[in-house]
């Protein structure tokens, strides 16, 4: 069992959890994931590290109550534990060789880009981050990712905070002059990474994407998390979650999110109207 | 002399049309007095034709007399000697390959059914309440042992019986490997393998779930951390695709995947359990061998009206074990032979609509001895399909062996071994699908009890 050390109300339906999980604190690295299963019942979902201590053991995950899993485990309390955590899983994200970087997060992706731009930060690279909400409500770790970048640009939709508008609308200027970022680092929701890379692509900036295939066994020996990269099939689990964002297949990986659509509205109408069982 | 009685006793089974539609057990084994009359069949031979077939070295005459004398509990530890996991051996082992190929009445009429009376001792053991072993005396030296599958229960429970202090690390959340993730209930059923597991705990291993050695620990931290060996049994790693158009369309999975959500994450219980499975009325099922048929029978029982495997060869050349082929026919899987997917088609959403295929034939044998197989020009034809399950075998896991560069693979990813199971890097030793590929449960477990042994040796020349 691994015990909720803590649990913080980020945002609407947004919640961050620190956990002790020595074994993973000690080996993440950024980009990479755990796999967690929260009961016998329970079906084991990816979620991306926001921040690990090797010295504590504590591990820091950001989640969002989207489907059942995720609605499941904000009933979990501090000091309640869930069943499994199982990682660092993934590849983790190629940092090495920048000068300049643009981190790019958006939605509950903010929490994923942390740990690369704190660590790009810590290497001496020059961190310009960019995070973006649908609104005021939604924006979050925004002191976190201050500290972890050189120069920070909240950006929400409807233009309640920060500047309106989407990320792309920032990301464009600075690939622009002479003193452009050489790299680029987005995770967020799908449509958002796809059109990063489609903003960086003219400028020719490596960009690199963080995708969030569905996954079972997260280990590379199921297959569930294929995804198409210039023309290739790779397994998110093992290849990846870091792909080339101008080589990645994005409207592949929405029909592939989709598949257990119907099933998963299914079960999470079920689950409301069960209601919720608090785990102490 | 007694005379010889060259017909076997059958097991009774469920009946086909009722068992194709829920996850019970197909087999239902046998009675006392079944088990009584075909033991006695056992000709006792001097020289054991069937412990040579056998690659745990089971005292297959041995427990045979037991049982033909009444004395079950003799039997089942006279089994343990050598077999720690009787209960799932007896279930998946292709005997008719293996110990019952060399039996003496084989030649002549059936060999004993040793598979279904191993199965039966053990069975028998679970009803009467299985007699917790004697816990070894404890020599002080730890062993690391990677996976929870057959080879490394096999591995560890040998091991601990010498003394070692045994730790299996698992990156699953439980015990089994292929045995929990792979193979379906109504195959081999879970309270089996759980009374299994726990008796190789009780011989002193203990099991630490949610850890993936190379990614959350490695192999020389395990040295470091005081473990004189390491035992490598992590099992199959990635699956084969067949790389032709369309193969990522949504209700296209690999037999791994689609035998996860229904074995280990209890899919069939959805939506109590949180994890769906795709619910195919059409489903095709491509190869033939065991896993093939366990993804193709789960189909039907997950409601599928229609489930068929499709094959570029016949079921001559089929790695399935017979039992499961005719099991499958009684069921109503229909067979397409010689028959080869081109591309799998998909409508605008991306979801199976059908698979295009050609028809094959078979050609001179190749180097191998197998016949190829070679389409027939102008063959090719559409069927409807919401559903593909590609069950190809798998190629080893590469977690370990991309954290370890002292551990050499060959050219599909399969660890390097020598004929003590030793791998390249000392102190290691490997076994199971982690060398082989996709091969049987009792291979790998054959694997496990050799390299338990050169352990032995490895520690103590130390």
């Amino acid at each position: 069992m691994f015990t909720i050390l803590e649990k913080r109300d980020l945002a609407d339906k947004i919640c961050e959890y620190v956990f002790e999980a020595p074994l993973v604190a000690k080996k993440a690295r950024p980009g990479q994931f755990v796999i967690l299963r929260l009961d016998e019942e329970g079906e084991r979902i990816p979620i991306t590290l926001a921040d690990t201590d090797p010295k504590t053991g504590r591990i820091k995950i950001v989640v969002q109550a989207i489907g059942t899993t995720t609605n499941r485990l904000h009933c979990f309390e501090k000091g309640g534990a869930i069943a499994d955590i199982i990682g660092p899983l993934g590849t983790p994200t190629h940092l090495d060789g920048f000068k300049k970087a643009v981190c790019v997060g958006g939605g509950v992706g903010i929490a994923c880009i942390h740990p690369i731009a704190k660590e790009l930060k810590a290497m001496g690279v020059q961190v310009t981050s960019i995070i973006g909400s649908r609104c005021k409500d939604l924006v979050f770790f925004e002191d976190e990712m201050r500290a972890a970048s050189h120069e920070l640009i909240v950006t929400t939709d409807d233009g309640s905070y920060g500047r309106k508008g989407l990320v792309t609308g920032p990301l464009a200027e600075l690939l622009q002059g002479a003193d452009k970022a050489d790299v680029v680092f987005s995770v967020g929701p799908v449509i958002m990474m796809r059109e990063v890379a489609k903003a960086t692509k003219p400028y020719e900036v490596k960009t690199y994407v963080s995708l969030n295939p569905i996954m079972v066994d997260g280990t590379g020996m199921c297959g569930a998390c294929r995804v198409s990269v210039g023309g290739v099939t790779k397994f998110g689990c093992v290849d990846g979650p870091d792909f080339d964002g101008h080589q990645v297949d994005f409207d592949l990986l929405m029909k592939r999110l989709a598949m257990f659509k119907e099933m998963e509205q299914q079960s999470l109408g079920l689950w409301q109207k069960e209601g919720c069982k608090c785990h102490k | 002399m007694p005379q010889i009685n060259f017909k076997r006793v059958p097991t009774s089974e469920r009946d086909p049309k009722e068992r194709a539609r829920n996850f019970e057990e197909v087999n239902l084994g046998y009675t006392a007095e079944q088990a009584i009359e075909e033991a006695k069949r056992c000709l006792q031979c001097k020289n054991r034709p069937c412990v040579a077939g056998c690659p745990v070295e089971v005292y297959i005459p041995e427990f045979i007399k037991l049982i033909s004398e009444g004395d079950f509990k003799g039997a089942i530890a006279k089994n343990k000697e050598k077999n720690n996991l009787p209960g799932i051996c007896g279930r998946v082992c292709p005997q008719e390959s293996q110990c019952e190929a060399k039996c003496t009445l084989g030649v002549k009429g059936d060999p004993v059914s040793i598979g279904k009376l191993e199965r039966f001792v053990a069975d028998q053991e679970i009803k009467d309440g299985v007699k917790a072993p004697e816990a070894p005396v404890k020599n002080g030296l730890k062993v690391a042992v990677v996976g929870a599958g057959p080879s490394s229960l096999t591995c560890a429970a040998d091991l601990a019986r010498m003394g070692y202090e045994v730790t299996i690390f698992e990156a699953l959340h439980k015990p089994g490997g292929v045995l929990s993730y792979g193979i379906p209930p109504f195959r081999l059923p879970r309270n089996i393998i759980e009374t299994e597991v726990n008796y190789v705990k009780n011989l002193g291993v203990q099991i630490k779930m949610d850890v993936l050695i190379g990614k959350s620990t490695t192999i020389k931290e395990l040295f470091d951390g005081g473990y004189k060996a390491v035992f490598i049994g992590s099992g199959a790693g990635l699956p084969s695709f067949l790389n032709i158009p369309g193969e990522n369309s949504n209700g296209v999975f690999s037999a791994n995947e689609y035998l996860t959500r229904v074995n280990l994450m209890k899919a069939y219980k959805f939506p109590n359990f949180d994890t769906p499975v795709w619910l195919g009325k059409r489903v095709a099922v491509v190869g033939c061998g065991n896993v093939a048929m366990d993804s193709v029978r789960t189909a039907l029982r997950l409601g599928a009206e229609k489930a068929m495997i499709v094959y570029r060869r016949t079921s001559n050349e089929m790695t399935a074990r017979v039992e499961e082929y005719h099991h499958a026919q009684e069921e109503g899987v229909e067979f397409n032979w010689l028959t080869n997917p081109l591309e799998i088609l998909a409508d605008e959403k991306g979801r199976v609509t059908g698979m295009k295929c050609v028809k094959m034939r078979l050609c001179e044998p190749d180097a191998s001895g197998r016949c190829r197989p070679e389409p027939i020009p102008g063959s090719e034809f559409t069927v409807e399909l919401d559903t593909v399950i590609i069950a190809l075998g798998t190629s080893p896991n590469p977690l370990i062996a991309q954290t370890t560069p002292e551990l050499k693979t060959a050219k599909h990813g399969n660890l390097i071994v020598d004929d003590k199971y030793q791998t390249t890097m000392p102190g290691v030793f490997g076994g199971g699908d982690a060398v082989t590929g996709s091969a049987t449960v009792i291979q790998a477990m054959g694997a496990g009890k050799i390299a338990a042994r050169s352990i032995d040796e490895y520690i103590k020349a130390k």
